[in-house]
């Protein structure tokens, strides 16, 4: 049983990062809410004027939030399909018996390590190049027209950019699921011959659940933020997403308030989504 | 483990893991190679993928006009800099909440955790007006502050999943034995959370290594590690695929092979526990 001291103890060693965090969370945040309801423009100091949700009015019914949303949302969901749908399958088939699985997973994993702007410059110029990009060139040789990548679907190639590097830990992460699934499990359903389909229906499955959804959530919290990508390739124009326009609006244009106003909006739509997230680690905490 | 799996299947599977292993590894691979071509060659279609003249100049480019070594040393800075900043404050906070649990530590946990949920456009504007004023805008400092106050949460939550794991019986002896509290921290609790400690410092480097939203953003030159770096490729002069990739190839090298054996504790720590 904890005694008196070391109970005073606890307190005092987890009081400063307690405080560190609460500062950090709160300080910014209040700001942020503050300047959002301000007519405040960098180009234009000391002229800041109240003017309560004037700033939301606008930033929520410009185009450009509707273009932005929808970015998001389509990226979110893109690199989620293609992360779980993938990952799922890729996981186990990295579970079967393969000669130098090691080897197979250390390269599988590998993007995920990458620097996102490292990640971005490569793809954009030595991949998706219209003329000498390995795309190109691979197109061209099976005799189609080659595709601008950024010109024609910069959405899609800022999908493919940030799934790339997603993927791997999707795998990764349901993989660890998949090898802790009980051996013995796995032996009985093969000596009773389940059909591949009801062993991966009826035993895998259920035992992924929750690992999926623990991937859903923290890629969601990751993808609704994804900046790198977009700004240093230049696609802020029509695949910017939210954080984009938040920064574009804010440090392009100056305009703090209208920034101010997305990034509360950013905010919340965050919240929603961390909301299930805080509520499942939570129930997982218990058992 | 010893699942009778027929040849064929193993074939089959060995086969296919393979291929697609290669596939989802080949832009890095890709990349290593280009470093090693001419500009002509790196541009030249049909691409040359292993029949080149090999070449090592890239490298001494890069070194020589942008002072390459000056960004690997702020990345090297930033990430150790801030995770150790970030240990020190952990440590006490994640060792109190798995020994001396009180009534509201998991409300604490799991608000911690939300903090991390906060994304950082909403704290963006503010943060970089208050840097400006304090002239903190690109300098280490301020961006060790900040990669330090984005991975705490991690790095508490990481810790005290391995705190937990420590049985508190073993306490309980030793203080049974009449051991300090100081030498109970000191010989029963440290040997016992050295490992734990060394996976919280390893992911937490990496993933400070590539945070690349408030890198780019408060920096400019002087504290600009890496991520802002190779960003500065993306408004190119001429030929320069070649150079791209050599400076990218000793971006992500050596946090490749640290991430190659944090590839556990990866999955613990970014999923807060959920999947060991």
């Amino acid at each position: 049983m904890a005694t008196q001291q070391t109970r005073l103890l606890g307190k005092l060693a987890v009081a400063p990062s307690v405080v560190v965090l609460f500062l950090w969370m709160i300080v910014p945040l209040a700001l942020t809410i503050w300047f959002s309801l301000l007519r405040y423009n960098l180009l234009d100091p000391g002229n800041e004027s109240f003017v309560g949700f004037l700033n939301y009015e606008y930033f929520l019914t410009d185009p450009a939030f509707f273009a932005a949303l929808g970015n998001s949302l389509k990226l979110v969901f893109a690199v989620l399909a293609i992360s779980i749908i993938g990952g799922t399958l890729l996981a186990l088939l990295l579970d079967q018996a393969i000669v130098g699985r090691n080897i197979v997973r250390l390269m599988v994993i590998a993007p995920f390590f990458v620097m996102p702007t490292v990640s971005a410059l490569v793809w954009k110029n030595m991949f998706m190049h219209p003329v000498s990009g390995l795309f190109a060139w691979l197109m061209k040789s099976v005799g189609l027209e080659p595709v601008d990548w950024f010109a024609q679907y910069p959405l899609t190639a800022v999908i493919i950019m940030v799934a790339w590097q997603w993927l791997p830990f999707a795998t990764l992460i349901l993989l660890t699921a998949i090898q802790s699934l009980d051996e013995e499990q796995k032996e009985a359903a093969e000596m009773d011959g389940a059909p591949p389909l009801a062993y991966f229906f009826y035993i895998v499955l259920p035992h992924l659940a929750r690992p999926i959804t623990v991937v859903i959530l923290i890629e969601t919290i990751f993808l609704l933020n994804v900046f790198a990508e977009i700004y240093v390739t230049g696609t802020g124009g029509p695949a910017g997403n939210l954080p984009y326009l938040v920064y574009f609006q804010g440090l392009l244009n100056f305009d703090v308030g209208g920034a101010s106003a997305g990034g509360i909006v950013a905010v919340v739509l965050a919240n929603i989504v961390a909301f299930f997230l805080i509520r499942m680690i939570g129930r997982n905490l218990e058992g | 483990m010893a699942r009778a799996v027929s040849l064929r299947r193993r074939t089959v599977a060995t086969i296919a893991a393979w291929a697609i292993g290669f596939l989802i590894f080949f832009p890095i691979l890709w990349t290593i190679i280009t470093s090693f071509k001419t500009e002509l060659e790196a541009f030249s279609t049909p691409p040359k993928f292993l029949f080149f003249e090999w070449t090592t100049e890239n490298y001494g480019i890069v070194q020589e006009r942008s002072n390459y070594l000056r960004f690997v040393s702020n990345s090297l800075i930033l990430s150790i800099g801030s995770t150790l900043v970030a240990l020190l404050f952990a440590i006490p906070a994640a060792w109190a909440m798995a020994f001396a649990p009180g009534k509201r530590t998991k409300d604490l946990l799991m608000w911690m955790l939300s903090t991390k949920m906060m994304p950082p456009v909403g704290a963006l504007i503010p943060v970089y007006l208050i840097f400006r004023d304090m002239g903190l805008l690109d300098s280490r400092g301020g961006l060790i502050a900040v990669l330090f106050l984005l991975n705490l949460p991690i790095i508490v939550w990481m810790l005290y999943t391995y705190f937990k794991e420590i049985p508190g019986e073993i306490l309980e002896a030793a203080r049974m034995d009449g051991a300090s509290l100081w030498k109970e921290l000191v010989y029963v609790l440290a040997p016992m959370a050295v490992p734990g400690i060394a996976s919280t410092l390893l992911l937490n480097i990496i993933l400070a290594w590539n945070e690349a939203f408030w890198t780019l953003n408060l920096t400019t030159s002087a504290a600009a590690p890496l991520t802002a770096f190779i960003a500065s490729y993306s408004s190119p002069e001429g030929l320069f695929w070649a150079k791209l990739s050599a400076a990218s190839t000793m971006a992500i090298a050596p946090i490749l092979v640290l991430g190659w054996f944090a590839q556990k504790q990866l999955v613990r720590g970014l999923t807060f526990g959920a999947v060991k």
